[in-house]
This record gives C-alpha cells, structure tokens and sequence, in this order.
C-alpha cells in the first residue's frame, strides 16, 4: 500500500479555559489519499472544523495544547517550524473557509490577494502571476475574469467571493484542498453550483479534498469515504456506500434519519435527535453518545468504545454487535435502501 | 477616485466660506458685542465712538462689512489689530505659523512612531504582563495635563539639572529652523515630547484595541492559511485595516494643533507661533486677531478632515463612492 497523502495519528486537541480544560477533538485518527475526497460529517463543536484547522497549525490561541501526529507526505506537521509549516500552506494544503463574505480582506483587490499567494510560494514575475490569477478566475467561473480581478471583495456577492476563495485556494496547485462548510454561507441554489465546482476542479487538478459539513445531503454527492464525527471522536467511518447503505452506529442512523426525503410522503415532523451533545468539559466516562441512545444498555455508560474495524475498513464505535445492529435497523432504518444494497 | 477628490476639495471650499460667515458673525453681530468699543479703548466719548464706526466702516450694510472683512484678510492682507495700533494681523499669524508648524509636525512624527511601536506590542504580547504595563503607562500619558507636564519638565531641564545634565539645553523659546537647525531642534525637542505625550497614550489604545479587533478576522485566518510570514500578515493585513481609525483621528488632532490648538504648549515653552498669538489676543480681547487667528484654524482642521477623508478612500476601497 502506499503512502498516504495525509495520515493523522490519535490528534487530540485541549484548550485550558477558566472553567477547565476542553477537549475538542479526542484521539482522530483519519488518511487521506491522492485525488480521493473524504468527507467529515458531524454537528456543530463535534470538533471537525479544530480537527483540519489543527492539521493546518492555524489555530493561534496559546491556550490550545496538541497531541499526536499529523503526516503530510511522511513529515509530522506537528513538529514542523512555523517558516516550514508555512511552505506547505497555501501550496501543499490549502483551505477554503465557511464565510466568504468575511473570508476576503476587505481593502484589497480579490487579483492582488490571489498573486500575493502565488508570490509568496513561486518564484515567478508581477504579469505572470496576474495572468494566473486571471485564468484562475475565469476557470472558477467569475465572467469577464480580466477585469473582475481588479475588484474588491465587497464588489462580488457570497457565491462569487467563494468562487474567489476557491481560486485562491487552487492557485498554487495544492494536493489537499479543506474546504470548511464552503456552502453553509451561501443560499441553496448557490451551494450546488459551489459544490459542483469543486467536484470539477478536483477532476481537473487532481487534488484531494477534505470537505467539512454538517449536511448529510452534500458529502452524499461528493464523498469517496465519510467519517462521522461527534463530540470529539470519530464515530464511524467508511466508504460512502457503506456509510448510506450500511450505516453502523446509532448517531449516524440518527443523522440519516434526519434528512427530509422528496421520495416518500412528507412525515408530520422531521425526525430528529434528542437531546444535546454533551459538553466537551465533563465528557461522560461511558459512550458519550449513550445519553440520547435510544439503544443504550449497560456497558455504554461504563466503558468507552473504541473505533473497531468491522472488515472491509468500516470502522465504528458501538458496543452493539452486528446481528443486533441489523435487527434494530432492518425495521426502522429505510428498509428499500438495505434492498438495494448491491 | 479622482472624481471624488474633486468634489471633496469643491465642498472644503463651500465649509470654508461658511465658516467665515459664522465667524464673523460671532465676533462682530452677536449683540452685545460692539468693535467699535474695543477698538477705541477705555471709556470713549459718543463721538470717538461714532468716528470709528465711520472709519471702520462700520455703519454700512453688514454684507458690505463682511465683504471688506474678508478683503483686508484674504485680498490686501492689511486688517489692523484693535489692541495694538499699526501691527498687521495676516504677516503676524505667517510669521508666527512656521514655529507652530515645526512644533506640531515634530511632534506628531514621535507620536505616530511611537504610538504604533506601543500599540502593536501591547497587542502582540497580550495575555503577558507587559501589556497591561503598556496601557497604564498610555492612560497616565492621556491623564498628565499639558501645562502640569510642560512646567515640571522645565522645571527639570531649566532649573534643577540645567547647570549639569542639561547644559546643552537653550534658553526656551523658538529658532527657526534657517537660523541654526542645532538650536531649532535642541529648542523643540522637550515640547516635543509634551506635546506627544497625551496623543501616544491616545493613539496607542486605539491602535491596540483595533488591532486586537482585526486579528480575530476571518480574512486574518485567509492570510495566515495562505502561507503568508506573521510579519506580513501583521503588515500588509492587520494594521492596514487597523490604521483606518488611527488616520481619521490623526487628521483632526493635527489640524487642530496646526490651527492653534498647540496653545498651552506654546505658552509654556515661551514658543512664538499661532497658539501663542491666540493667548495674547485672547488677553488682551483683539477681536481681529482672533478672528483671524480662529478662520485660519478652521481653515486648517477643514483641510486636514478633507485629507483625512481621501486618505480614508485610499485605505479603504468601500467607502469610495463609484
């Protein structure tokens, strides 16, 4: 096997508070390889979002204390110097965030903040970079590109300064390319055109996507490999086929569940999960997804389960064994989708 | 852009007309005010009192009072101050300006440096204790009174250590800068200082409060994700957004020491320039001088907003008008 792009190794990330310390991302393990899209699934503070940031070394609060190792083409970025760390953003790994109308700096044009990248990782003249940043542009999809690129951001709106930092992000030919809830800004019709660009300049370049959502429906569409992630841990992981048709743990049912659906009669309420996440202080000694378990028994409020290889790489965390999982879910997951399992 | 400097210098032109009005107003036409009274001193008969009026023309139509007003400021440059009989107000306040000019711009050089210097430190080591340290030592700077400060440090440097540390040091007063540049500076330096005192510890506190605000930016993140070196990212991308409130009140603060706001450090310091002029008027109640001395402030603080204006438009795109 070889090689892959990104391995991180048990990361856990802490940040002393006055209240205490708070773990935000609790023992992840993930790879990443070439060209392959992973998508991380999980709702707000599961820590997905600290997770890629961590592997980025962007997180700048002195307060955060990190563990474990982050391979990037075999080096552990964690014990990177920050001029080395440095060469790797923006050229090897590069990222797109969730705002773009607060991602752009405001009092440059959107072409100068794009040759300035360019610059800072090629060597190579003011013209050149400005035509790169012209054609980036324009394979983005920003019309009349030679002229928009003299631009300021607040000239543009949500889905054309993201289409910006998407160029951006592609324009010094990254291998990874983390894209952190790129649409959750944006209006609907917005984030397909948004996604779908991404789906296209993946193609194109070549380059490996990370994509951080909350939206079961946007990983579906574009994910190779899925994991979900709550409070910190990586629940369950697997190829998206697997994750849809045969999902293994409880929240991941819970999430699936959610999705309001146009193929079936609209139910009186959308399903949902009950309950909150527990909070990263005091995590619960057991399963911290027992408390809203609805499959909950003994040993998930003593022990923590660990992320087991089911075969096959699907991984996931529950104590529940196979057989009872298929007998619980046969009559209340979406029994046409077990069906249609190939 | 250019379309907006246009209109901006259009419209300083019409602030600064009504604001001569205004002035005039005030000195002459607000009632109980009578020039003619202070131009003939004390206890004058009703018929000095009436001669006066004649030969100050002050019995025409106001528009005429005010047209002749402006004339002997701006055209002939011949109005004649009401104290002191003969001296000329205009050549008065262009002698005294190059005295004030050199003390403000000297002075607001060591506060930019310095209060940049601060603030960017005092926000790169927050969460230390030498923050803290920064800003109380900036909120004694804002509190100490210019005329208490001016006095203890010639105190310091004229009296008690004049005969040892500071025997290098003039007496107080001004040289320009043509006679002896030696002098010139050795004169300023200590006013200098005064006088920057209270704006390093203002200007230091606001570029720190801005800094911290602009470092928690998304578009901060973008810089630091886009490979960018912390020291380009705190110079092209911090303090550039962070230098928009600084500019604005640099703008107002120097127009209004230029325009004779410096007074109390010139008194103390015995430096002849326009503040100083405005403390001699201003005892001696010549309404001339002030007038003049008050459209030329104005004239200055108008000039300068209109330059804080378009030095904004150049910091900050959005606000250009398009």
């Amino acid at each position: 096997m070889t090689l892959p792009l990104l391995d991180i190794r048990d990361l856990k990330v802490t940040f002393r508070t006055d209240d205490g310390l708070v773990r935000a991302v609790d023992g992840v393990s993930l790879t990443l390889g070439e060209g392959e899209t992973l998508g991380i699934v999980g709702e707000s503070g599961s820590g997905k979002s600290v997770t890629m940031m961590s592997v980025m070394r962007l997180i700048t609060d002195p307060n955060a204390k990190f563990e474990g190792e982050v391979l990037y083409k075999g080096t552990n970025l964690m014990a990177l110097p920050q001029d080395r760390i440095r060469s790797i953003r923006g050229s090897g790994i590069s990222m797109i965030f969730q705002d773009p109308m607060t991602s752009l700096n405001p009092v440059y044009k959107v072409g100068w903040q794009i040759e300035e990248q360019i610059r800072e990782h090629e060597k190579i003249s003011k013209r050149a970079a400005r035509q790169r940043a012209i054609d980036l542009l324009t394979a983005v999809g920003i019309p009349n590109a030679s002229e928009r690129v003299d631009a300021y951001p607040h000239e543009f709106s949500g889905g054309m300064r993201q289409r910006v930092m998407i160029a951006m992000a592609v324009s010094c030919n990254p291998d990874v390319l983390i894209a952190d809830e790129p649409t959750t800004a944006l209006d609907v019709t917005i984030q397909a055109q948004i996604l779908n660009l991404i789906k296209k300049l993946k193609d194109d370049f070549g380059t490996a996507v990370v994509l951080i959502t909350h939206d079961m429906g946007v990983v579906a569409d574009m994910a190779d490999r899925i994991a979900v992630m709550y409070a910190g841990r990586i629940v369950e992981q697997g190829t998206q086929r697997e994750l849809f048709y045969d999902p293994q743990h409880p929240y991941t049912w819970g999430l699936l569940g959610s999705i309001a659906r146009l193929d079936r009669p609209r139910p009186r309420r959308l399903a949902a999960i009950p309950g909150l996440p527990p909070s990263l202080m005091n995590l619960p000694a057991g399963c911290s997804f027992a408390e809203r378990c609805a499959y909950r028994f003994g040993r998930c409020g003593e022990e923590r389960p660990d992320l087991l290889d089911r075969g096959s790489g699907h991984l996931d965390a529950c104590f529940l064994s196979t057989q009872e999982k298929q007998q619980i879910r046969n009559p209340t997951i979406h029994p046409e989708l077990v069906e249609e399992k190939p | 852009m250019l379309t907006f400097v246009i209109r901006r210098t259009l419209w300083t032109v019409v602030v600064m007309f009504v604001i001569t009005v205004v002035v005039f107003f005030i000195f002459f036409k607000t009632p109980g005010v009578d020039p003619a009274r202070a131009i003939a001193g004390r206890s004058p008969t009703p018929q000095q009192l009436a001669e006066i009026r004649v030969q100050f023309g002050l019995n025409r139509p106001l528009y005429v009072q005010y047209a002749r007003m402006m004339k002997s400021i701006f055209i002939d440059r011949n109005l004649v101050s009401y104290s002191d009989q003969g001296e000329l107000v205009i050549p008065e306040i262009f002698s005294a300006a190059p005295a004030t000019l050199s003390l403000v711009f000297g002075a607001s050089l060591i506060w930019i440096v310095t209060a940049i210097g601060m603030g960017a430190a005092a926000a790169k080591l927050r969460g230390t204790i030498y923050d803290p340290i920064l800003m109380i030592l900036a909120l004694i700077g804002i509190s100490c009174p210019v005329f208490w400060l001016g006095q203890v440090v010639n105190l310091i440097t004229q009296g008690g250590l004049h005969r040892s540390v500071f025997s290098w040091l003039p007496a107080l007063g001004y040289t320009s800068f043509a006679t002896s540049p030696v002098k010139w500076f050795e004169g300023l330096i200590f006013p200098w200082i005064t006088l920057s005192i209270l704006y390093i510890g203002l200007y230091a506190r606001v570029l720190r409060a801005n800094l911290l605000e602009v470092q928690s930016e998304d578009y901060i993140r973008t810089a630091r994700a886009k490979g960018l070196s912390e020291q380009r990212v705190l110079l092209r991308h911090t303090l550039r957004t962070s230098m928009i409130t600084f500019v604005s009140l640099f703008g107002l603060d120097f127009g209004a020491l230029v325009g004779g706001g410096a007074i109390l450090t010139e008194v103390v310091f015995g430096i002849h320039g326009v503040g100083f002029l405005t403390y001699e008027a201003l005892i001696n109640l010549d309404l001339a001088t002030l007038m003049a001395v008050v459209i030329f402030g104005a004239f200055f603080i108008v000039l300068a907003n209109a330059l804080v204006d378009i030095g904004y438009a150049w910091l900050d795109p959005r606000v250009r008008p398009t």
